[in-house]
């Protein structure tokens, strides 16, 4: 058997002989062929919320010395199932005082957004939605829509909890989706492409040595925690911090709605792992994938459960931030780190170094700012010893 | 490229939204129907919900909007640029750099003017 043979993209193929000859014309057949992988997008995002949700609360509760869940199916694996059913099953009830348009409308955006933003995720070598040349761009558009779902639904719930958290989802998602997106831009200066699949191509190399994440680990460490922050996770989950507003923008909801929202969450969380694997882990590169193309599939997914896995284990693991303290690490640490690195990879691609040289330059030059960086935020955090803000003064006991 | 790239997105769009939409209306006709006065009253963690929710917010929250739409828009001018640096010049380099320039000094000024200082 040619193992070569073993290509996602020949299904496509095989479909599109199959229906030529049915005799259709072309224009259908390209219609169908996208019907049929918008149909299998949904599909997909489903299944995997339930897997993701699944994981990660089996994840979380083994961290904090949990069973998790235990009784529905084996090790717990039908009671994402079970919780739809029920979910699906329950009153639908609108607030009085809401904003009925606003307030229906929120969840389903929130869905259809990370829906959207799945269009442009290649899961191997050709297999994407659309492989528009825009990728990246396209997915900072998408990706403000998240916010908008949000702050709707912190509006229109006319809750002064979920008001609260409106404001503080705006703030947040709004100032780290600045240096998300530079971020997101180093491996663009660098592959010359946009194109979500370009990208992938653009780190070929002998075992994952060309994947970005080793010329330019300061740029994903800075995509990472920024994503920590538009993912609406700990340690930047102030926008649902239970102690202090209940549930944040999503407290109005129940049933279906919430559902939505937590399906979106999830989601959100897993395409971020997604475009981070993409842009910096080499997606569907891997050893051997150009003689089998179908195991670019099974890297790129266990590339993105390995950043989901991450994610999941900083979130089970450190406590919540301060807002001011969230708002000043964007605006004081990210944003200047993320500009400086980028006029520095762009000024170092001008130089023309031969290959080998180039890449031994960006990393060092990464950790150069790395380490700057550390440098001076624990030099400020020294100085700063007790003007921080608290409620009352601990007594510190004497040594 | 040709912007029929771009058709796939758009049946997405026109599968993705009634799906979404779909969904949230499908517990109306599932689900019981027993609403009631206590049952539809905002939640505030127990009390008598008093007043109305929309009222004044702190000014920072409007300072990060505009600070966003600055850096926004310097982001976007960036991507083109980011796009086709191998085929621009050392001029092209310049330009850039006294773009960013100027913006790095209203940065600096937004910074001693204390808008990141969050009260």
């Amino acid at each position: 058997m040619d193992l070569s043979q073993l290509d996602l993209r020949l299904i496509g193929v095989w479909f599109n002989n199959m229906l030529a000859g049915a005799g259709l014309a072309p224009g259908i057949i390209s219609l169908i062929n996208w019907v049929v992988g918008a149909l299998l997008l949904l599909i997909f995002a489903l299944t995997l919320a339930i897997a993701l949700i699944w994981i990660e609360r089996k994840l979380a509760a083994r961290l904090q010395d949990r069973l998790g869940p235990n009784r529905v199916g084996p090790y717990g694996l039908l009671q994402m199932v079970a919780d739809v059913l029920k979910l699906l099953t329950k009153e639908d009830i609108t607030p009085l005082e809401a904003d009925r348009v606003t307030y229906n409308l929120a969840p389903a955006l929130a869905v259809f957004q990370v829906m959207m933003a799945m269009a442009v995720i290649p899961f191997a070598n050709g297999v994407i939605g659309a492989d528009v040349n825009i990728g990246v761009l396209y997915l900072m558009a998408i990706g403000s829509v998240g916010a908008m779902a949000a702050l709707m639904a912190g509006w229109s719930s006319n809750n002064k909890y979920a008001l609260v958290g409106g404001f503080r989802v705006v703030a947040q998602l709004l100032s780290y989706e600045i240096p998300l997106v530079m971020a997101m831009l180093i491996p663009v200066l660098v592959a010359g492409t946009m194109r979500m699949n370009g990208l992938a191509e653009a780190q070929g190399g002998w075992f994952g040595l060309g994947w970005y994440v080793w010329t330019l680990p300061t740029a994903f460490l800075i995509f990472f925690i920024a994503a920590l922050a538009e993912g609406e996770r700990a340690p930047f989950d102030l926008l649902e911090a239970e102690s202090e507003i209940v549930a944040g923008f999503n407290i109005e909801y129940s049933g279906m709605k919430f559902a939505w929202f937590y399906l979106a969450f999830f989601l959100n969380s897993w395409v971020l792992a997604a475009v981070g694997a993409t842009i910096f882990l080499g997606g569907w590169q891997g050893p051997f994938v150009a003689q089998i193309p179908a195991l670019g599939v099974i890297y790129f997914i266990a590339k993105t459960l390995l950043l989901f896995f991450i994610q999941a284990w900083v979130r089970a693991t450190f406590p919540r931030l301060r807002i001011d303290q969230m708002m000043s690490f964007c605006w004081k640490v990210l944003v200047p780190m993320a500009l400086l690195l980028f006029i520095a990879v762009a000024v170092t691609l001008k130089l023309g170094l031969p290959q080998p040289v180039q890449g031994v330059a960006l990393l060092g030059l990464n950790l150069v700012i790395l380490l700057a960086t550390l440098a001076l935020v624990s030099r400020a955090q020294k100085r700063s010893v007790g003007a921080g803000k608290r409620a009352f003064a601990p007594e510190l006991p004497r040594l | 490229m040709t912007s029929a790239d771009y058709l796939p997105i758009l049946i997405l769009i026109l599968i993705a939204a009634p799906f979404a939409g779909i969904a949230i209306l499908l517990p109306s006709v599932l689900g019981p129907k027993n609403p009631n006065r206590m049952k539809q009253e905002a939640i505030e963690s127990g009390m008598i919900p008093f007043a109305d929710a929309r009222r004044r917010f702190p000014v920072q929250y409007y300072m990060v909007a505009v600070l966003f739409i600055i850096f926004d828009i310097e982001v976007i001018f960036l991507f083109p640029w980011a796009v086709s640096l191998n085929q621009l010049k050392i001029f092209g380099l310049i330009e850039m750099g006294v773009f960013l320039g100027i913006l790095l000094i209203g940065y600096l000024y937004v910074w001693k003017k204390g808008a990141f200082e969050w009260e």
